[in-house]
């Protein structure tokens, strides 16, 4: 079955175990400066609380790290490395100038609490990268102090609640769709709401206009929604739902998650939305870094500006300043502005691609997605029909007969040199097969990935225990999860 | 293909129940473990607590799902099976041996809405073909 | 558009494949009226140069070239070039979070270590795979005393940082969470014991404090933890200065450390992204927020790494979950991974003397031109303590600008009772010449007249 793999060949990689196991007294990677003050004796200053040793910390060389990372890196699969298309991740080149711009000495050493009038770049670039996000959303105010996508959902119904209680309304539900990540009701929970699940249209795959109008009442604080929604489908009646909730007084939040697909051809803040978080490690290109920093700014509508996280940055006589003063401000989710370094990055890829290359960039990421749908959906069932827009969803169903599923397929898949695409999500499609390309992906990779996709479904035909002992040429197999969560070992031990 | 005993009463939510008197023996059904795939973890009430029927009471879960369990009756829970904690692989081996608590039954009544062996078995049929 | 792989004769070719005629047919499920007829009101596209440029007119308008005495949760330290030599190769920079563990061993093996280091490093049991920072940290930290103990309310140390206090009131505030303020010993800076005991009663979950707290004072972990348990409440321990844990004692004690790690390796960035990450007992680890990688085996008996105990986490229990957290900071957390390895076990502890000699250094030299705040009552401090002046620190810290230097934070707007104070920090990277430069300005500006004799007294 090799012959038919065409990205990728058998490569030699190096083993490495665990940096403790490579630890021998004496050796060091550092070298401090001499001590230019007079020395102290530890005891005397700290007295019992100092500390006699610091036990198995390691002890090795400089190459030794140097080559403990580089080995460990190759056996990562990456961005840079080919087509990542995780749905609802969006895995977008992450430009180099970015990390450049974010490491200059003026603002990667920029000290949070240095004086404003030492500050005034540094906060010209969250008031810049403020504007481009309110223009592109369509909202009017900003904050942009969560430090990640769910953390935005936090702070969006934090100021939803905080905007309901000045008008003494305690509303106490949260209406969610079924095809929703788990974030969201996870959210509601912590902010002290009760979580509705509403059911989607089992056709379309968009919110079901005539249940939605009987679940909204005036105990409803809003619905959080996803548009394009995760089946990646984008809710026509979006107007209509806004029109719902708020002839009862509830707000629309949108879970910006898949806001790739709409920079620059429409806008939330024009279709009705109230507030909604950004990714900008999604949308914005900012890395994903093996599992964060993410950054999640919260856009909304003028109602909620007396509300906002403290402080808040305001232009002022021609300078910029923190405004502290805010009666009404839910108070901080975070100490500080937020993940500042990821603002400068999204600031920089907005630059790079000015108004031209968002919209296109959005077109890419759609043309990609339908032209995976065009090419797979003889091989693969096509459970909803609805057009699709970043990401296409297929499932199982055709495999499942030959006892393979959709995860299997995923870890075939990495046979074949692609990372798998996001298994089993949404709920709402038993067996989804989550595809989101991203526009990063140049006809060649996707043509390659088409090809991929389709002679696994060809094994599954003609050998699926083959597809089902996959993945066959990594550095390891299968992993045994069942044994790790039953005795968790969660820390080395010396022997 | 596991049996279901006869003495043992079974609920939708795939709960047996041995009744002993007022005591009743809690577990998950065969066909609720399997289900369930490889369990890495039960997590059952305090000794003391008051359970009710059809409420949950504890939890199961395996590598990617976790799952409530709903009590069969209500009651005052007197034991609980302190070596599934340590051991929840018994679950997958023996289910209907694998007891989770042990309740003294307040409400006699509840039990004869709970099915016997050969309709619990009428029923994951049914529930599989649909 | 450089970014994008594609010639206008691909996009042809695709669409024609596709069926349609052209990319707007793509977008026909926007209904008319939404979709944007004008183009996105943003700077035009700029080259790369361009970014460059603009960056660095940004970057000309900060503070760059001083030197600096602000701590306060953020710290200046060294930070070995290695560290962005690895964190930017592409198969860390650029992948996911490692759900597929066949093609991700890379982040897995390194998450690993970097929880095994600060289990040794916290004198904890278990550690997760980072949280955003600290703020958000010891709210977690605090919802997760809630859930193991059935209270819903928490005492915090008025020495704990301001704005971590802040934070946990937003957290809290919906979630049942009643939160009460403990004040600290206007002698020793340290929590005062006394209106701990008294606070303390069967509905504590948690006693939060941070160590070394905010006015670089070590707290006595042993006896507050002792306190703490006698009540059937827990410990929760924030680290703010992870430096510091080179030269002191972990807080074995605490039921659950939230520790910040900045100062391992991550630079100041107006304030991150950084990197929390909470540590604690093994009986504890059903009830830890956040990513947890555990080692295990694969169909061939080969060690390797996987993310575990996922039920925990949102996107299974959803609205059951311990926290919304989704992400952590993997990316931060590698770079505190790779500097904790370059300064290992003897590094960490020359990297702390440094660090405690020079601000002992510096509190002997500026105490001529103030008073330095709970020193006399034996306080074990670190690298930050807090100078109360006659002069109000804003004017002392506009004189010290003109030298090109950035004095302490002003703490006014938080502890008025403190007067005119500001908290200073000196780490290995402030240079003796600096020290004495400040001092000279402090002394010169006639900061303070009136502890001429406590000066005195304070010196050997």
């Amino acid at each position: 079955m090799q012959n038919r793999i065409k990205k990728v060949s058998r490569h030699i990689t190096q083993n490495e175990g665990l940096i403790f196991e490579k630890s021998s007294p004496g050796k060091k990677a550092y070298k401090m400066p001499p001590l230019d003050v007079p020395e102290v004796d530890v005891k005397s200053v700290l007295g019992d609380s100092a500390r006699e040793d610091l036990g198995h910390m390691p002890e090795v060389s400089e190459i030794e790290i140097i080559r403990h990372f580089t080995r460990l890196s190759t056996w990562n699969y990456a961005i840079d490395l080919g087509m990542y298309p995780l749905g609802s991740c969006t895995m977008k080149y992450n430009a180099r100038v970015n990390e450049f711009v974010s490491r200059l000495e003026g603002i990667g050493g920029a000290h949070p609490y240095q004086p404003e009038s030492l500050s005034q770049g540094v906060m010209q670039v969250m008031y810049d990268v403020a504007q481009c996000l309110i223009e592109i959303t369509g909202m009017d105010t900003i904050t942009l102090q969560p430090a990640a996508g769910a953390h935005g959902e936090m702070t969006g119904l934090l100021l939803i609640r905080a905007y309901l209680d000045a008008k003494g309304e305690a509303r106490k539900k949260i209406l969610i769709p079924d095809s929703a990540h788990g974030t969201n009701p996870a959210t509601a929970a912590i902010c002290g709401y009760e979580v509705e699940n509403i059911k989607s249209d089992p056709v379309t795959g968009m919110v079901d206009i005539a249940g939605l109008e009987r679940q909204v009442t005036e105990d409803v604080a809003a619905l959080m929604l996803t548009n394009p929604n995760t089946l990646g489908v984008f809710d026509q009646h979006i107007h209509k739902v806004a029109d719902v909730l708020h002839a009862k007084g509830a707000q629309l939040y949108m879970d910006g998650a898949n806001m790739n697909a709409l920079v620059g051809k429409t806008r939330p803040g024009d279709f009705g939305v109230d507030l909604m978080h950004l990714n900008l490690h999604k949308t914005f290109s900012t890395p994903h870094g093996g599992g964060g920093p993410g950054s999640g700014p919260v856009a909304c509508k003028k109602h909620f500006e007396p509300f906002l996280p403290t402080p808040v940055l305001v232009s002022k006589d021609g300078k910029l300043h923190f405004d502290y003063d805010r009666p009404q401000s839910i108070g901080r989710v975070r100490m500080w502005y937020g993940n500042y370094g990821m603002f400068v990055r999204a600031l920089a890829y907005i630059l790079a691609n000015g108004p031209d290359g968002l919209k296109q960039t959005t077109e890419d990421a759609v043309l990609n997605a339908n032209y995976i749908r065009a090419k797979l959906q003889d091989v693969y069932d096509l459970p909803y029909k609805t057009p699709s827009m970043h990401e296409v969803i297929f499932s199982d169903r055709l495999q499942t007969q030959k006892g393979v599923k959709t995860g299997d397929i995923a870890k075939r898949l990495i046979d074949y040199g692609f990372h798998p695409y996001t298994t089993s999500f949404p709920l709402i499609v038993p067996g989804a097969l989550m595809i989101e390309p991203t526009e990063s992906e140049s006809k060649e990779e996707l043509d390659l990935f088409i090809d991929a996709m389709r002679s696994i479904a060809a094994e599954v035909e003609e050998d699926p225990q083959y597809v089902l002992d996959a993945p066959h040429d990594t550095r390891v197999g299968r992993m045994d999860e069942v044994g790790a969560a039953r005795k968790p070992i969660l820390r080395w031990n010396p022997k | 293909m596991a049996s279901y005993p006869s003495d043992y009463r079974f609920t939708k939510e795939h709960e047996w129940i041995k009744i002993e008197g007022s005591t009743g023996t809690i577990g998950i059904t065969d066909h609720a473990q399997h289900s369930l795939g490889d369990i890495v973890y039960v997590e059952l009430p305090k000794v003391g607590t008051e359970v009710k029927a059809h409420q949950t009471f504890g939890t199961v879960e395996s590598v990617k799902a976790v799952s409530d369990i709903f009590s069969p009756i209500s009651g005052k829970v007197t034991a609980i099976n302190e070596e599934l904690s340590s051991s929840p692989e018994k679950i997958n081996a023996d289910a209907n041996n694998a007891w989770m608590i042990k309740v003294e039954i307040s409400d006699a009544f509840a039990v004869s809405s709970l099915m016997d062996a050969a309709a619990y078995e009428e029923f994951i049929k049914e529930e599989g073909t649909r | 558009m450089r970014y994008l792989p594609k010639s206008p004769s691909d996009r042809e070719q695709m669409l024609a494949e596709i069926g349609v005629s052209s990319i707007d047919d793509l977008f026909a499920c926007v209904p008319g009226e939404y979709r944007l007829s004008r183009m996105l009101d943003v700077p035009r596209q700029m080259a790369e140069s361009e970014i460059v440029d603009q960056f660095r007119d940004y970057a000309a308008r900060n503070a760059a070239g001083y030197a600096s005495f602000l701590g306060a949760g953020a710290y200046q330290h060294y930070r070995p070039v290695i560290i962005d030599a690895l964190v930017q190769r592409g198969e860390f920079l650029t992948s996911y979070t490692p759900y597929q563990a066949e093609i991700a061993q890379g982040t897995l093996q390194a998450i690993f270590e970097f929880q095994t280091m600060i289990c040794e490093l916290t004198g904890q049991e278990i550690a997760n795979a980072s949280m955003y920072d600290g703020s958000t940290g010891a709210a977690e930290a605090i919802m997760m005393s809630v859930r193991l103990t059935g209270r819903d309310e928490t005492i915090i140390a008025r020495s704990v940082h301001p704005e971590y206090r802040e934070v946990v009131r937003t957290y809290g505030q919906h979630q049942g969470l009643v939160a009460h303020e403990v004040d600290f010993e206007l002698a020793s800076g340290r929590v005062d014991l006394k209106s701990l005991e008294a606070a303390l009663t069967d509905k504590t979950a948690s006693v939060v404090i941070q160590s070394p707290n905010f006015f670089g004072c070590i707290e006595d972990v042993d006896a507050i933890a002792e306190m703490v348990h006698k009540k059937g409440a827990l410990l929760i321990v924030s680290i703010a200065e992870a430096i510091s844990l080179g030269a002191v004692k972990p807080p074995s004690a605490a039921d659950i450390v939230s520790m910040e790690c900045q100062s391992y390796g991550v630079a100041l960035s107006y304030g991150g992204p950084y990197c929390g990450v909470l540590a604690t007992k093994e009986k504890f680890v059903r009830q830890m927020p956040g990513r947890l990688v555990g080692e295990t085996t694969d169909t061939n008996g080969k060690r390797g790494f996987v993310l575990t105990l996922a039920t925990r986490e949102q996107h299974i229990r959803r609205e059951k979950a311990t926290s919304n957290i989704c992400t952590n900071q993997a990316l931060i957390a590698l770079m505190c991974t790779v500097y904790l390895m370059v300064y290992g076990r003897e590094g960490l502890k020359d990297l702390a003397y440094q660090n405690l000699a020079k601000a002992a250094y510096a509190a002997a030299e500026f105490g001529k031109a103030g008073e330095v705040l709970f020193a006399g009552t034996r306080t074990p401090r670190f690298n930050e303590f807090v100078l109360q002046t006659d002069d109000d620190p804003h004017d002392i810290n506009r004189r010290l600008l003109e030298k090109k230097i950035m004095g302490g934070l002003p703490l006014k707007r938080w502890y008025p009772e403190l007067g005119n104070a500001a908290l200073w920090c000196v780490t290995e990277m402030n240079t003796r010449a600096e020290i004495d430069a400040a001092a000279a300005t402090l002394n010169a500006g006639g900061a303070s007249a009136h502890n001429r004799d406590k000066e005195l007294v304070g010196q050997k």
